[in-house]
C-alpha cells in the first residue's frame, strides 16, 4: 500500500506525544485488567461479608470494602468490563449508524443528502438525555438497551464529520482523474476516498468513547443504568456518595479511577487527531 | 437574516410536535398501568380512576384530547400526586431549577471566559497552562463526582457551607451552583481561548495595533467580539446540558427543583409527569438553541451575509 507513509508518519508523531503515550499505556493496563479480571480480583465481586462491614483499606482488602463487606478493588475491576464495554460497544453502534449515514450521504450528494442531513438537524434538536431517561424508565433497565440508546444519540454528530469529509475528498483532484479514467465507483470509493477518511472517524470514535461512558455513569448514578449485582462505575460512585461521610474510600476510589480513565481517552484522543491532522491543532 | 430564523423557527414548530407524540405513544408502551403499584383495588375503582384520567378512551382519542389541551398550556393531571396537575407542579420547580441554571451560568461565563481569554492574551506561559490544565480536569470530572467531593471538602470536613438545601440556610446555593457550573466554566475557557487567538491573528486586530491601541483596548473593544463567537453558540447546546446537570445536582444536594422532580417521576412512573416534562424540557431545549443561533447571527456579520 502506498499510504503505508501517512500512517507511519502519525504513528511517529503520535509515539512523541507524552501525555498521548501515557494515556496509551494506562488504557492499554485498563483494558487487561478488565479483560483478565477474574484472575486478577482479590475477592469476589459479589461475595457478602456483612459481619465484616466497610473497612478502610488494608493489606487484605488493598482498596477496603463497602458496607456490606464487598471488596472494594474487585468491584472496581469488574466495573471496570461494565464501563468499558458501554463505552466500545455504543461507540461502536454510533459508528456504523454515522459512518454509513454520513458516506451516503456525502457520496450521492443532492436530494438524498439534503434529505438525509435535514433528518439529523431535526434529531439534533432533541432533548436526548430525557429521552434516554424515558426509555430505560419504560423498557426498564436493559444494559442492551442502554447501548443502543446511547449509540443512537451519538451518531449524530459523526455523519456530520464523514458526510463533510467524504464531500470535500470527492472535489480533489485525484478523485476527478480516478473518474475521468473509468474507475467504477465502488472501487473509486474504497480505494480513493474510504481510505482517507478513516483519520477523522478514528479521532472522533476515540473522542465519544469518554462521553458514552460518562453518560453511562451519569444515568447509572441517578439509579437508571446497570443494575446490581452488576456495577458499573457510575453505580460504585452512586454508592459512594451515600456512605462518604463516614467510609469515604468508597468515593474516592471508584472516582479516581473513572476521571483518570477519561483523561486518559480525552488525552490519547487529542493525541490521535493531532497526529493524523497536524494542520489541525487542538482548539 | 430574520429569513433565516424564521425558518429555523418554522422547524422547530414540527420538532416539537414529533417529541410530543413520540413521548405520548413511548409512554403508552410501558408495561402496567400507573395504578399497578398501588395496593389491591377493587375494579369499579379502577374503572374510576380510568374513567378520571381519561385512560378508558381510544389512545387515538386520548391522544387528541392530550394535544388540544397541551395546546392550551395544561399537561393534564398527575397521576402520583392526585389533585395537582402537572403544570403546576412544573411551575413549582422551575423558578429553583432556573435560578440555579442562572447562577450556574453566570459563574461559568465569568470564571471561563476571563482564564479563557487570559490564556489566550498570555498565551504560553503559566497563565495559559495552569488554568487550561484545571479546565481539563473540569471537563473530565464529571458533575456527579464534583458535587459530592466539594460536600466532602466544604460541608463535611471544613464544615463552613451547608452540604444541601436550597435558600433555607446561608450560603447553601454555594456549592450547587459551583457544581453545576464547573464543567461549563471548564468548555467556555478552551473555547474562549481558541476564539481569541484565532481572532487576534487576523488583519483588523493588527490594523489596530498598529494605529497604536493599547493592548487592553485591542483585547476589549476589538478582539473580544469575533473571538467570543464559539462561546455564544456554545451557549444554546450548554443550556440543554444544564437540564441534564440539573438532575444530578438537584438529586445530590436535595434542591426542589424541576430536575428532581423528573427523577422522581421517573422512578415513581408518574407517567404524565415524565411526558409533561419531558415535552416542557424539549420546547425549552428548542427554544434556546433557536436563541443562541439569532446571536451568533446578530454578532457575527459574515454567517449573515452567507445566508
Amino acid at each position: 500500500m502506498q499510504n503505508n507513509s501517512l500512517w507511519s508518519d502519525a504513528l511517529r508523531r503520535l509515539l512523541a506525544n507524552r501525555a498521548a503515550m501515557i494515556s496509551a499505556v494506562i488504557l492499554t493496563l485498563l483494558i487487561l485488567s478488565a479483560i483478565f479480571a477474574p484472575f486478577i480480583a482479590t475477592h469476589s465481586y459479589a461475595y457478602q461479608n456483612l459481619s465484616l462491614g466497610a473497612t478502610a483499606p488494608s493489606a487484605e482488602h488493598f482498596l477496603g470494602t463497602d458496607t456490606l463487606g464487598r471488596d472494594l478493588f474487585s468491584r472496581i475491576l469488574y466495573g471496570a468490563r461494565v464501563s468499558l464495554m458501554v463505552g466500545f460497544v455504543a461507540t461502536f453502534v454510533a459508528l456504523i449508524i454515522g459512518v454509513t449515514w454520513g458516506i451516503i450521504a456525502g457520496y450521492y450528494g443532492g436530494r438524498i443528502d439534503s434529505i438525509m442531513m435535514r433528518i439529523v438537524d431535526i434529531l439534533y434538536g432533541l432533548p436526548f438525555v430525557i429521552f434516554i431517561i424515558l426509555l430505560m424508565v419504560i423498557f426498564g433497565r436493559n444494559i442492551w438497551l442502554l447501548f443502543a440508546a446511547i449509540g443512537a444519540v451519538e451518531w449524530l454528530t459523526m455523519a456530520r464529520i464523514v458526510r463533510a469529509q467524504v464531500i470535500t475528498i470527492k472535489g480533489l483532484e485525484y478523485v476527478q482523474a480516478a473518474q475521468a479514467l473509468g474507475v467504477p465507483n465502488n472501487r473509486l470509493f474504497i480505494r480513493h476516498i474510504f481510505p482517507n477518511i478513516l483519520g477523522p472517524i478514528a479521532v472522533y470514535a476515540t473522542l465519544t468513547i469518554p462521553q458514552v461512558m460518562l453518560l453511562e455513569a451519569f444515568l447509572s448514578f441517578l439509579g437508571l443504568g446497570v443494575q446490581p449485582p452488576m456495577s458499573s462505575w457510575g453505580t460504585l460512585i452512586r454508592y459512594g456518595v451515600e456512605s462518604m461521610e463516614e467510609y469515604s474510600w468508597l468515593l474516592i476510589f471508584p472516582g479516581l479511577t473513572f476521571t483518570i480513565t477519561l483523561f486518559a481517552l480525552n488525552f490519547f484522543g487529542d493525541g490521535l487527531r493531532d497526529a493524523l491532522d497536524p494542520k489541525i491543532s487542538s482548539d | 437574516m430574520l429569513s433565516i430564523f424564521f425558518r429555523r423557527l418554522l422547524i422547530a414548530v414540527p420538532v416539537i410536535i414529533i417529541v410530543t407524540t413520540i413521548t405520548f405513544f413511548l409512554i403508552r408502551l410501558a408495561p402496567g398501568g400507573p395504578f399497578d403499584a398501588d395496593k389491591v383495588v377493587p375494579p369499579e375503582v379502577l374503572k374510576n380512576l380510568n374513567a378520571t384520567y381519561n385512560l378508558d378512551a381510544p389512545v387515538l382519542v386520548q391522544y387528541k384530547d392530550y394535544m388540544i389541551n397541551l395546546a392550551q398550556g395544561d399537561f393534564g393531571p398527575s397521576f402520583r400526586y392526585p389533585g395537582r396537575s402537572v403544570t403546576e407542579m412544573i411551575f413549582t420547580g422551575l423558578p429553583t431549577t432556573f435560578e440555579l441554571a442562572f447562577y450556574a451560568i453566570l459563574i461559568a461565563i465569568f470564571i471561563g471566559i476571563l482564564s479563557g481569554v487570559t490564556a489566550a492574551v498570555k498565551r504560553n506561559t503559566s497563565l495559559d497552562y495552569i488554568p487550561m490544565t484545571i479546565a481539563m480536569i473540569g471537563i473530565c470530572m464529571p458533575t456527579f463526582l464534583l458535587g459530592p467531593i466539594l460536600v466532602l471538602i466544604f460541608g463535611i470536613y471544613l464544615e463552613v457551607l451547608p452540604v444541601s438545601g436550597w435558600g433555607s440556610l446561608p450560603g447553601d446555593k454555594i456549592l450547587p451552583s459551583i457544581t453545576l457550573g464547573a464543567a461549563y466554566a471548564a468548555y467556555i475557557a478552551r473555547l474562549s481561548r481558541g476564539g481569541m487567538l484565532e481572532t487576534l491573528n487576523q488583519d483588523y486586530i493588527r490594523t489596530a495595533r498598529a494605529k497604536g491601541l493599547s493592548e487592553f483596548r485591542v483585547v476589549f473593544n476589538h478582539a473580544l467580539r469575533g473571538g467570543l463567537i464559539p462561546v455564544v453558540s456554545f451557549l444554546g447546546p450548554a443550556m440543554a446540558g444544564l437540564i441534564g446537570g440539573s438532575f444530578v445536582v438537584e438529586t445530590i444536594f436535595q434542591i426542589p427543583g424541576l430536575g428532581r422532580f423528573y427523577v422522581e417521576a421517573a422512578f415513581n412512573r408518574d407517567y404524565t409527569m415524565i411526558l409533561g416534562t419531558t415535552i416542557f424540557f424539549s420546547v425549552l431545549i428548542i427554544l434556546f438553541n433557536l436563541l443562541s443561533d439569532l446571536m451568533v447571527l446578530l454578532m457575527n456579520p459574515q454567517a449573515r451575509d452567507n445566508t
